[in-house]
């Protein structure tokens, strides 16, 4: 199965029936897919104009109660952040699939890169929450796009599933999980409390607000703007804060529930190998090859790219000797890694914006060089 | 306390409304109303007011949702069309009603709105038309008249304006319509049939901007711009009737251009049950 | 059930689309504000409450 496609059919298990799209590639599969499978599940697939309706459309459906996608690439990617603000701020939870690749602009469409990291947690404008998943094989693909949903309902947010073309355009045998052992999440539905006055308060214990089905005879307002607990638009700064604060720590305050690393060979490692996406076989392959010849390599892999596993990193900080941050792009991910590093442990850098791919002996001479200087 | 209808239909603890004295977005918010409530309590084929949705973009007329006690969603300026959409298709039960502007559904949003109109797909749109950016202070709008001006065309506005009726039914709506702020029960009643027609239609309400459009282009206060109204707008025979050339000002009120074509969601639910029972062939 | 006609002063903005389009020449702006200058002139026609943009004229049934 392709990683595209194995996306597709992850979302459908995940409960996926609502997607819009435009065509762009690497990510066009996922649109081919959906318009043959959704129908067959009693689901919509929908061609909109643009990558702005389509990133439009798949928030409407989720506010008529749909779990939607939607999926593009980079240039796509950025017409659709100001509506992904929407999502944020009206919480009307999505899923938008960026198969990352190569360059601004059009770059290089058919060739692989991962320049999309930033943009994803800061492409639309404000402060506001973002969850950003990076899978590294198909397989991970099907299960990690199950989680994006899950997420994404029970967070009331955008999840950002930021592939890449190496990854999407990959080919390999997967085991699809029995439906019945997935654990789906879907969305806590509000009690009917009193017309629209609470359609966006918190109730005691609970994370976000419950959910009103549009249609079902609780009348409220959704918008855009700041706004009260019924979903009016307000223009109280003390509302505004409130609100904004209440977007962010949902997110903040769930760290441990929302972030995900992979980790492989770190016991006992001196060097770390950190990538994610599509950069995690060959890194693998190199951390293999250091071992065979005496280097205490690993590699750590945070399949939540954002928010990034800061704390996670932390505590592995006091075994290092030496990080390999290693991407195709010129250093976006390594900001995170060099802020907490901080200095106390050196960070080095492999990166790639020609839209070929870094190969493992690349790696592995990084390793072999800071093993040598850690002498 | 106001009207039944308005205490019945809007949300009263947020009004009266942000809009300026005079201004024509009140009057058309108010043919909604009275559109919707009909429709409500049609004996024939009552909509259950629950299953409403109103959705609109940004701008002056966009407040109108948030007024509207029903399901009502403001989205960002020029999408409305394109959210009204995935509502529609996510949960075709639902009446969707979009309340929009010039600049919203024919400037930023116009790709949407020909495209909407090509699907077919079931929605109404209310185009309060305004010829004015209000919100933001005056500047020139896709419908800003040639040579009038706006605080971006201070020497007059260059670019010929958009007949948005005519643009949507040019582009494949089904039904589409003019109707303006004075001629208060012809207008509503379009609103009505648009709302009633099964597939894409679109009013193009006149509305009036005193505060920015008036004043500026010397067209007088809201009663002048309404007066104005009143002698200009047409009812479409006595349009048709004249002369091209002593047309001018003239408009044509009424439906425009009303035809029975497949609705998009209609259509997309036999594929549904084709993909459905295909699929359980293979089982 | 009879009709009177209602003025919410606090929601008029004085626009004066009332007044201009009365038939009778029944209402008249004050401080701007609408009132209604000559009872026995209103004939319930309730145009005042369809054109008003702010909600703020209507005709309302009434016991007798």
């Amino acid at each position: 199965m392709q990683g595209n496609e194995a996306c597709v059919e992850g979302a459908i298990a995940a409960g996926m029936r609502f997607f819009a799209g435009y065509p762009i590639t690497p990510s066009t599969e996922i649109a081919e897919a959906c318009s043959v499978r959704l129908p067959q599940v009693g689901g919509h697939f929908i061609q909109m104009e643009d990558e702005l309706a389509s990133m439009a459309a798949v928030i409407g459906a989720s506010a008529a109660g749909a779990k939607a996608m939607t999926a593009t690439s980079g240039p796509g990617f950025s017409l659709k952040q100001e509506n992904i603000g929407y999502a944020c701020i009206a919480e009307l939870p999505c899923v938008i699939v960026d198969v990352q690749r190569c360059g601004p602009s059009t770059g290089l469409a058919t060739a692989p890169a991962q320049g999309d990291y930033q943009q994803a947690r800061w492409g639309t404008h404000g402060d506001h929450p973002v969850i950003a998943l990076s899978p590294s094989s198909v397989s991970e693909t099907y299960t990690l796009i199950i989680r994006a949903f899950n997420l994404a309902e029970k967070y009331r947010t955008p999840v950002i599933f930021l592939t890449d073309e190496i990854v999407a355009h990959m080919r390999e045998g997967i085991e699809i999980p029995d439906p019945e052992s997935l654990e789906i999440c879907d969305r806590r539905v509000a009690g009917n409390d009193g017309a629209y006055k609470f359609a966006y308060r918190v109730p005691e214990g609970q994370i976000v607000p419950g959910w009103k089905p549009f249609g079902e005879g609780e009348r409220y307002n959704i918008t855009g703007l700041f706004h009260d607990y019924s979903g009016f638009p307000t223009n109280s700064n003390a509302m505004a804060q409130e609100e904004g604060s209440r977007l962010l720590d949902k997110i903040n305050n769930n760290l441990a529930d929302i972030i995900q690393v992979d980790e492989y060979k770190m016991e006992g490692a001196e060097f770390a190998v950190v990538c994610f996406g599509g950069t995690a076989r060959a890194a693998a392959f190199a951390v293999d090859a250091a071992r065979e010849l005496g280097i205490r390599a690993g590699m750590w892999r945070p399949v939540t790219v954002w928010p990034f596993p800061e704390k996670e990193l932390e505590e592995k900080l006091s075994g290092l000797k030496g990080i390999i941050m290693v991407e195709h792009n010129y250093g976006q991910m390594l900001r995170e890694v060099s802020r907490v590093a901080a200095g106390r442990v050196k960070v080095e850098f492999i990166g790639c914006i020609d839209g070929t791919i870094i190969e493992p002996v690349r790696i592995l001479d990084k390793l072999r060089e800071v093993h040598e200087n850690a002498k | 306390m106001p009207s039944e209808l308005i205490y019945n239909y809007m949300r009263i603890d947020h009004l009266p409304h942000i809009w300026c004295a005079g201004c024509g977005n009140g009057v058309l918010t108010h043919d909604v109303v009275r559109a919707i409530d009909s429709l409500c309590n049609d004996p024939d084929r009552p909509i259950p007011r629950e299953k409403v949705v109103i959705v609109s973009g940004i701008g002056c007329s966009s407040r109108a949702a948030g007024y509207l006690d029903f399901n009502s969603m403001h989205t960002t300026h020029g999408r409305a069309i394109a959210f009204a959409s995935g509502i529609k298709i996510a949960n075709p039960e639902l009446t969707v009603v979009v309340i929009t502007g010039d600049g919203d559904c024919a400037a930023i949003g116009g790709n949407h709105l020909i495209h909407a109109c090509r699907r077919n797909i079931d929605l109404t749109v209310v185009v309060f038309n305004n010829e004015i950016y209000g919100m933001t202070g005056g500047q020139y709008s896709p419908t800003t008249p040639r040579g009038d001006k706006g605080t971006t065309a201070v020497y007059g506005v260059v670019d010929r304006p958009f007949d948005i009726a005519a643009l949507a039914a040019g582009a494949g709506a089904s039904f589409t319509a003019r109707g303006d702020v004075y001629h208060v029960k012809e207008t509503t009643e379009l609103i009505r049939q648009g709302i009633r027609h099964k597939g894409f239609s679109l009013i193009d309400c006149r509305s009036v901007c005193p505060t920015y459009y008036g004043r500026k282009n010397k067209k007088g206060d809201a009663v002048q711009m309404l007066k104005w109204q009143k002698e200009n707008g047409l009812p479409m025979k006595q349009y048709r009737a004249l002369p091209p050339e002593q047309r001018a000002d003239k408009y044509a009120l009424g439906i425009l251009s009303r035809n029975e074509y497949p609705e998009y969601t209609e259509e997309y639910q036999k594929i549904i049950e084709m993909a459905m029972a295909e699929k359980g062939k293979e089982k | 059930m009879a009709k009177v006609l209602v003025i919410e002063t606090s929601w008029c903005k004085g626009c004066g689309i009332c007044t201009a389009f009365c038939p009778k020449n029944a209402l008249e702006l004050v401080g701007e504000k609408v009132r209604l200058k000559n009872t026995n002139a209103c004939v319930l026609c309730g145009l005042c409450e369809l054109r008003c943009p702010d909600y703020a004229i209507y005709l309302k049934e009434v016991s007798k």
